[in-house]
């Protein structure tokens, strides 16, 4: 009975919104981020199977460039949603705002970074700091003083003396990767910090403090890899020496191939990430136009779908796709705040 | 004047022959390395997509006994809103329970409730929809298995243990069991060559992409050889040589190399921004690919038309023909399989273009196949780009299998070029 009601109104929305802006676009437009991509498109599919409408279009444009195409104004040319791995920013914030476009922020899940290697290859057991000493282009001078030299550690061993003997090479992603920003920010900085004075930095000087947490080192022993993560695996699988950086889902699919380093005593496993005790997780977001949640047909049952439990629940298809679920609490509370439309004002309002 | 003799000549002759005869060889040698070095890279490329993609062209299926029981359903009335909205995950979970009856515990049957693909109850609802009088009929059905059981299975064939790694060992368990009573076999993947794109790769097709890299060459064929055609026409046979028509030659023999995002961006911001054309659209990607391929067809076009002798211009003149009658009567006819060679090799570069379509949103996730070219489409080689950047392991092979697809159009456009120039073009 239920279900007959609701197809009824589908219908009948589906043709009044048609009849009323007959011109409008009859798909939503999603574009944003590579790391969301993966979970949009499942979302999408799914959602015109079992409704009516058409399947929206999913761009994967990268973060930054989903940002400029969504925040360019209101109206039926312009991107209805929007996928980041990383929370929008104050800049990109106040361009929405300049064009008009009142923007709703729902925080859809997690995503892990993991430093993998191959199968063959002994598991490392990293911290932050190790990551930070091995991979920053400047690092605090060994000798304990507190000034930054050229980074000196040619092995692992160098770096923290429990770590094997083995040359540092790391594949990653190039600086215009979304996953490369999230690395430096949870993983470099996180190891940075570490040093007190480094850290008492921050307050006063941010871009020199930024500088030495994200500036990773260039003289060969970080290796810009693209931002293919299946090349990244097949090129570790080739070199047992090398390590990779890459998304959580990747890892995942692969297990018979690599395997993840584990990071202050967590290995990148799916409850340790959604637990949120491994330490280099991000959370993922998609963010919604609200004057086009009326206008373009299927926006509201979209988002209805995407925040439902079959979805992003703890054993929904998107879990199953390698995203990671938010707790349960925060769930119904970006639930809740996508139900009301709440739109976001500024980024302390969490 | 030195006076050798004939004998001393002929000395020199036979001293350096030896070492000119190598020099030959040696340089003979250098073209055939060359060349081998140019098959052995080929191979290479070949070897690896086809071994990794071969897969992809058999999908694992299983075979389930499906009892379309209304209760089941939920269908109290047979019409196109019940049938549309019925329970199919239900009847589809309980033929899996049917088959395995001592899975009991829930997270086993959640388990087990993957083992087919999630697309088996849109199956079903078509079949249904279909042919409605199978209601509380059952029927024997073959359903494609979930990705990373197929996965399994075919790394099964490599070692005996297989890839293990989102398979539990119950799974494994009843995937050897279906396999002993034959309900689990290998089968030719149609869904490949029928549907669009999907993340669930037992799902995933070329069929939209195909459809859209064919809307889009449609576009960009009407477009540019008929103006490329006019424009060399213009320039060959009627313009004034000038400092004008240099600067054009130069314009365009520039633009032809003019790297291709650079039409992107011209693309967005005029059809897009300025027109409002919408995005993703293989209009829009035709006119993109139009303006990139013109240089091409307009350069190769001239050439055609040069090689024409200007015997014929003068005889066809004598008896009298005006300019246009020699054009259209005498040296288009002439020149024609040139230019068809042109625009063939142009069109096969088009096939290619990833970069340019980036910027006008046709880099995108699209299901439903494109109806007409304002409809949103994606094209083959994007389709590559985006499965080669998928997590899911069964999308590997998938990648490899559409480069097959690609490579396949491209030999025939290439090789067509080859054979009507070959069949067609005359020698003075």
């Amino acid at each position: 009975m239920n279900k007959r009601i609701l197809a009824t109104s589908l219908a009948a929305l589906t043709i009044a919104a048609s009849q009323a802006a007959s011109a409008a676009r009859d798909h939503i437009s999603i574009v944003g981020s590579s790391t969301v991509y993966p979970f949009t498109t499942t979302v999408a599919e799914r959602f015109s199977r079992a409704t009516q409408f058409k399947t929206p279009v999913v761009e994967s444009t990268g973060t930054g460039g989903g940002m400029k195409l969504f925040c360019q104004g209101v109206g039926e040319s312009t991107a209805d949603i929007t996928g980041a791995s990383r929370r929008i920013k104050q800049s990109e914030l106040d361009m929405c705002k300049e064009n008009g476009v009142d923007v709703i922020e729902v925080q859809v899940g997690y995503d892990g970074i993991v430093l993998a290697n191959a199968k063959s290859a002994e598991t490392y057991k990293l911290s932050r700091k190790d990551i930070f000493l091995a991979l920053a282009k400047e690092v605090p001078n060994p000798d304990g003083s507190e000034t930054l030299v050229a980074n000196p550690y040619k092995t692992w061993k160098d770096v923290n003396p429990a770590l094997p003997n083995v040359k540092i090479e790391v594949l990653g992603p190039p600086p215009t990767s979304g996953t490369r920003d999230a690395f430096a920010e949870l993983a470099m900085e996180g190891g940075c910090k570490k040093f007190d004075w480094i850290a008492a930095k921050k307050d006063q000087d941010k871009n020199a403090y930024k500088s030495i947490c994200h500036n990773v080192r260039e003289d060969g022993a970080y290796i810009e890899a693209g931002e293919n993560d299946n090349l990244i695996v097949n090129k570790l699988v080739a070199n047992p020496n090398a390590l990779g950086i890459f998304g959580f889902s990747f890892l995942d699919q692969n297990a018979d191939k690599v395997h993840g380093s584990v990071i202050e005593g967590h290995a990148p496993t799916f409850d340790s990430i959604a637990e949120q005790s491994y330490p280099v997780s991000r959370p993922l977001f998609i963010y919604v136009k609200k004057a086009h949640a009326s206008v373009i047909p299927g926006m509201k049952q979209f988002l209805a779908e995407f925040t439902s439990e079959r979805a992003w629940g703890e054993d929904g298809y998107l879990a199953d796709k390698g995203m990671i679920p938010l707790p349960t609490a925060k769930r119904q509370q970006v639930a809740k705040n996508v139900r009301e439309m709440n739109a976001l004002s500024n980024l302390a309002q969490k | 004047m030195t006076d050798l003799t004939q004998a001393q000549v002929r000395e020199r002759i036979e001293q350096r022959l030896g070492s000119r005869h190598r020099k030959e060889k040696l340089f003979r040698g250098l073209g055939i390395a060359s060349i081998a070095f140019g098959v052995f890279a080929v191979l290479l490329l070949f070897t690896d997509i086809i071994s990794k993609g071969s897969g992809a062209f058999v999908q694992t299926a299983v075979q389930l006994e499906i009892t379309y029981d209304p209760a089941v359903l939920g269908i109290e009335e047979v019409n196109e809103e019940s049938l549309t909205w019925a329970n199919f995950t239900g009847v589809v979970r309980e033929a899996l329970r049917a088959r395995f009856p001592d899975v009991s515990s829930r997270s086993e049957k959640r388990e087990l409730n993957t083992l087919v693909s999630t697309g088996a109850p849109f199956t079903l609802r078509d079949r249904l929809q279909a042919n409605p009088e199978l209601l509380g009929k059952t029927e024997t059905l073959w359903f494609a298995a979930d990705d990373d059981v197929d996965t399994f299975v075919k790394s099964l064939d490599d070692s005996a243990e297989g890839f293990r790694g989102r398979t539990s060992d119950q799974m494994a368990s009843w995937v050897q069991s279906l396999k002993e009573s034959g309900q689990l076999e290998k089968r030719f993947n149609t869904t490949f060559f029928t549907n669009g794109d999907s993340r669930e790769p037992e799902q995933a097709g070329i069929r939209a992409a195909l459809v859209g890299s064919l809307l889009t060459l449609l576009v960009t064929l009407a477009l540019s050889f008929p103006i490329g055609v006019a424009a060399a026409i213009y320039l060959e046979e009627y313009a004034p040589k000038n400092r004008w028509t240099d600067l054009i030659e130069v314009n365009i023999n520039n633009l032809a190399a003019v790297p291709s995002i650079v039409f992107g961006l011209l693309g967005l911001a005029i059809f897009i921004n300025f027109f409002e054309l919408p995005r993703s659209a293989p209009l829009v990607g035709g006119l993109v690919l139009t303006l990139m391929t013109l240089p091409t067809i307009i350069i190769s076009s001239r050439a055609a038309l040069k090689s024409v002798p200007p015997s014929i211009r003068e005889a066809a003149m004598g008896m009298g023909a005006s300019r246009m009658q020699v054009v259209l009567h005498h040296v288009l006819p002439l020149a024609m399989p040139g230019m068809l060679t042109g625009a063939i090799i142009g069109m096969a570069q088009a096939l290619g273009e990833t970069a340019p379509l980036l910027m006008i949103g046709m880099v995108a996730f699209i299901v439903d196949v494109p109806g007409g070219i304002t409809d949103p489409a994606t094209v083959l080689p994007v389709q590559i780009f985006l499965w080669a950047d998928s997590p899911e392991r069964a999308f590997v092979e998938r990648t490899s299998a559409a480069i097959m697809v690609l490579l396949s159009f491209l030999i025939v456009m290439n090789a067509s070029a080859v054979l009507l120039r070959k069949k067609l073009e005359r020698r003075w």
